[in-house]
């Protein structure tokens, strides 16, 4: 949640300006500039506020910015970087005149993502377009990069899209119940990742919870929130808060969700009527690995052998601490194999909905994790959020790399089911 | 912009192209300064050249034009040597960072200047190799940066310097041509004379490293003492015992305040410091050693001593000390790197002067430092909001220098002398010896355009006034110098 302004000399005097972030930030490691630096990004914030005017080259840096939150967790002053930029977020969309085609497009992408109806709207056309090939036609003639750049990286990011079958309202635990528990479903992952919600109950379920889905959620804010739209995030949040009331936990498995619900405290602090709840709904929101480590496992494992390669997605591991966990749970798995990407910390180009916004520092970043990837030899790329598994999958597509991605919920669901890795991997005959 | 600067801009943009000439002042004012920020000046541009031939071309246009240059790294400097020429141009070396040949057999690797510390380390690892400099700033500062700071780090005690790790380099010297300076081979030791010249005599473009085999064995102590005393005691009866530890550190208690505060790194509640050992080599000689000073702690009153079990309990007791500096960040909102040097056998009463200092001005002192070479750095602790405590907090850390030169010691270990501490070299040398120093610069630079304005404290005789000087050098004038 972003700074006050009346809190904001502090956060900026934080920075001793070590540079410590410097070599995990994504755009310093691409392009090697001070001012696309968390660092040099402080800095332009400290000349706004001094009084310098929010600049065409200022904006563009601050744009530049993933939000990945690697530098939070570099950072040795403890500099809240986090809400510095939501605060930039902010100021740049209340401030700052963008030109009409930006505008559309981001206006564009707000009215759609966060509607899981209105992306299940677009499904059944995208099918289509998928079955009959077209999307190989488009892609080899280049016509929607020459249109726009960022329609074209929303084109290839969509997944392969099958049914989607909706969960009902309740999944009843198995075995003796341990908890009750809430699932939020999301809107990319319900409609996008149909697969990884029912991998995600039926674990929960296998694990002795009952699991609860209201129909009532929606979006949980997280792309507004992380973009700058705050009026729009506090709506979201106050929707969300109102469905999950009645739950303990909510488990969340995709990690920009859960990043986002656990800021609900802040970013309500300043609302008398929500502030309270808010902070309860924080303090009770989990994401999944982090959930079912606490809980401890209970069904039985049963073997898969495969050599997986596990990404920590920024908004589970810098955001939310979330390291050990899903490592802890995949390596729980018999005959599963878990190996190390290498710069684990720097991101993959998907931030939410930069790779639609910047395709092109993201397709880059994109393509040296994919690289990072395909090094450590697995056969599986695990990753827990939506995002980041369509922007690694298209760009190891992209390489022609043959590694199936799965979320660590479908890698466990494989496993408690005892389905083998076929469940997983096509093996080649 | 002058004149003279907009047509360089123009010919650089024609060199380099236009991606790598920054002009608009927003973004040169972001290179303002490196990690030492009390001192600040906006550059004219900044250049970010791709490769070692582009930064003879940069340099041959400044020569040309007679304009001040500064190549700078990471940005991570602590003696401002990096900072930038408000007339001038500011070499960035960022973007130079591939690992070009790494040849295990020889144990050397050849760099490009702006690669990482840390990832020279990381490139030869698997092969069972490191690069053994390791500032604190390791993961981020780069190897131009050191190779010009000669910078240090906890384990040059027993490893030495950057200077003992460079074996050749390819340098741009100050009117633009490439050379390279090699430790092998007769004549003068010129690579030895250009690291550690903070980047006043050439910009390095390659840089051939030693690979040092990574020790059998290491194994790392932290022992808790009641007082300073008891560490500086413990110390300085480990060296006598003839023991060489790869490392030994000592932390005081506002510094293990700061980095708790920071990185949770959990060292024994209550000390009033902390000594970290660390013994690295063939297994029976670490494990001899590692009991007789395991003894001599406990003799010097540790109260508690923890023995690292693994590479991660070793990661966190080492993640205390090598975050201290930003750590005080934590506790203070703004502060002063010192960086000074003492004879080991002073330690105990230079840190009770240090104290006394403290007491007397109430300014806080916390000190970290590398306690096996008597390499000290106080962090002066000041808030910035408040009137004059910047000039008190200045003056306190003024005079721990003159403590170190007092007992024998020296302004700088490793972090330079920079723009920082140019005022200090009087202090410590006599003027005949500035004068010398002055001639071995003039020699390599005599139109005083390679980051002028550092090291030295005044601009006296040939040097510090950028441009093209015309007519006799004043060396050669006064018949202090002859050209060749």
């Amino acid at each position: 949640m972003s700074a006050s302004d009346e809190e904001l000399p502090k956060l900026l005097g934080d920075c001793v300006h070590c540079g410590f972030c410097l070599p995990t930030c994504p755009t310093y490691v691409l392009w090697g500039e001070e001012m696309d630096s968390p660092r040099g990004r402080i800095h332009l914030m400290q000349q706004h506020a001094e009084g310098a005017p929010l600049s065409e080259s200022m904006v563009g840096h601050f744009d530049a910015c993933l939000g990945c939150m690697a530098c939070v967790t570099a950072c040795p002053s403890g500099v809240q970087y986090d809400r510095l930029i939501e605060h930039t977020r902010a100021e740049v969309e209340s401030e700052h005149p963008r030109p009409l085609r930006e505008r559309a497009l981001r206006e564009a992408i707000f009215a759609l993502f966060p509607y899981p109806r209105r992306l299940r709207a677009l499904r059944g056309p995208l099918r289509l377009y998928q079955r009959a090939r077209l999307d190989e036609l488009v892609r080899r003639t280049g016509l929607l990069e020459r249109i726009s750049p960022s329609l074209a990286a929303m084109e290839r990011l969509a997944p392969p899209l099958g049914k989607a079958p909706r969960l009902p309202e309740r999944v009843a635990a198995r075995g003796g119940r341990r908890a009750t528990v809430g699932m939020l479903t999301g809107c990319v992952q319900r409609e996008f990742f149909p697969g990884v919600n029912a991998a995600t109950a039926r674990v929960l379920a296998l694990e002795g919870c009952d699991v609860v889905i209201p129909r009532t959620q929606g979006c949980c804010g997280a792309l507004s929130l992380h973009s700058g739209r705050e009026d729009e995030a506090k709506e979201f949040a106050r929707r969300t808060i109102e469905a999950f009331e009645a739950v303990d936990v909510i488990v969340v498995n995709a990690a920009g969700c859960g990043s986002s619900m656990k800021e609900y405290a802040a970013l309500l602090a300043g609302d008398p009527a929500w502030a309270r709840r808010a902070e309860a709904l924080s303090a009770r929101t989990r994401d999944l690995a982090e959930y079912l480590v606490e809980l401890g496992p209970r069904a039985e494992r049963r073997p898969l052998p495969v050599t997986v390669a596990y990404h920590d997605a920024c908004h589970l591991a810098h955001a939310q601490g979330v390291r050990s966990q899903p490592r802890a749970l995949l390596a729980g798995i018999p005959g599963l194999t878990v190996r190390e990407i290498t710069d684990p910390d720097v991101c993959c180009g998907s931030a939410g909905v930069y790779n639609l916004l910047q395709p092109e520092a993201a397709g880059e970043l994109g393509d040296r994790k994919a690289g990072h990837v395909r090094g450590t030899g697995a056969e599986l790329l695990v990753a827990a959020n939506p995002g980041c598994a369509m922007q690694i999958a298209t760009a190891l597509r992209r390489q022609g790399a043959e590694i199936a991605v799965a979320h660590t919920a479908e890698v466990l669901d494989a496993s408690l089911r005892g389905l083998g890795r076929g469940a997983l991997i096509t093996d080649a005959p | 912009m002058t004149e003279k600067v907009t047509r360089l801009a123009e010919r650089l943009a024609v060199l380099l192209g236009p991606d790598a000439v920054i002009t608009d002042p927003v973004r040169l004012r972001t290179y303002e300064c490196d990690g030492l920020t009390n001192h600040r000046a906006r550059p004219a541009l900044v250049v970010l050249p791709d490769d070692g031939a582009q930064i003879a071309q940069i340099v041959r246009a400044c020569v040309a034009a007679g304009v001040p240059y500064v190549a700078r790294g990471s940005g991570t400097g602590l003696s401002g040597g990096a900072l930038p020429r408000t007339d001038g141009v500011l070499i960035v070396t960022s973007r130079l960072r591939r690992i070009l040949e790494i040849d295990i057999a020889n144990q050397r690797a050849v760099v490009e200047p702006g690669v990482i510390n840390l990832d020279v380390t990381r490139a030869v690892r698997p092969h069972g190799y490191y690069f053994a400099p390791d500032p604190s700033s390791q993961q981020i500062c780069s190897v131009g940066g050191n190779v010009a700071e000669n910078s240090g780090g906890a384990h040059c005690l027993k490893y030495g310097f950057t200077a003992h790790h460079v074996l050749s380099c390819e340098v741009v010297t100050p009117d633009g041509e490439v050379v390279e300076l090699s430790a092998d081979g007769p004549g003068y030791d010129l690579l030895g004379v250009f690291v550690g010249a903070e980047g006043t005599l050439g910009i390095a473009t390659k840089v051939t490293v030693r690979l040092t085999r990574v020790p059998q064995t290491v194994q790392t102590l932290l022992a808790a003492f009641g007082s300073i005393e008891g560490g500086g005691t413990a110390v300085s009866a480990i060296i006598a015992a003839g023991v060489v530890p790869a490392a030994i550190e000592m932390m005081d208690a506002l510094s293990i305040e700061a980095a708790e505060a920071s990185v949770a790194c959990g060292y024994p509640p209550g000390a009033g410091a902390v000594l970290i050992v660390e013994l690295d080599g063939p297994q029976a000689e670490v494990e001899h050693q590692f009991a007789q000073v395991k003894a001599l702690c406990e003799e010097a009153g540790a109260f508690e001593i923890r023995v690292a079990a693994d590479d991660a309990a070793r990661a966190l007791i080492w993640k205390g000390r090598k975050s201290a500096f930003a750590a005080v960040g934590r506790i203070s909102p703004a502060y002063l790197v010192q960086d000074g040097v003492i004879p080991r056998t002073s330690l105990p009463r230079v840190l009770a002067r240090i104290d006394e200092l403290s007491a007397e001005s109430g300014v806080r002192v916390a000190n970290v430092f590398h306690a096996g070479d008597g390499n000290l750095h106080p962090l002066v602790l000041f808030d910035d909001a408040e009137p004059g405590a910047a000039e008190r907090a200045e003056g306190v850390s003024g005079a721990i220098l003159d403590l170190c030169i007092e007992h024998g010691g020296s302004i700088t270990g490793e972090h330079g002398v920079g723009v920082d501490k140019a005022r200090y070299m009087p202090r410590m040398f006599t003027a005949a010896d500035l004068d010398t120093m002055q001639m071995v610069r003039c020699g390599f630079d005599p139109a005083g355009l390679c980051n002028p304005g550092k090291i030295f404290p005044t601009p006296r005789l040939c040097g510090e006034v950028p441009g093209v000087r015309k007519g006799v050098h004043p060396l050669v004038e006064q018949g202090k110098a002859d050209l060749f």
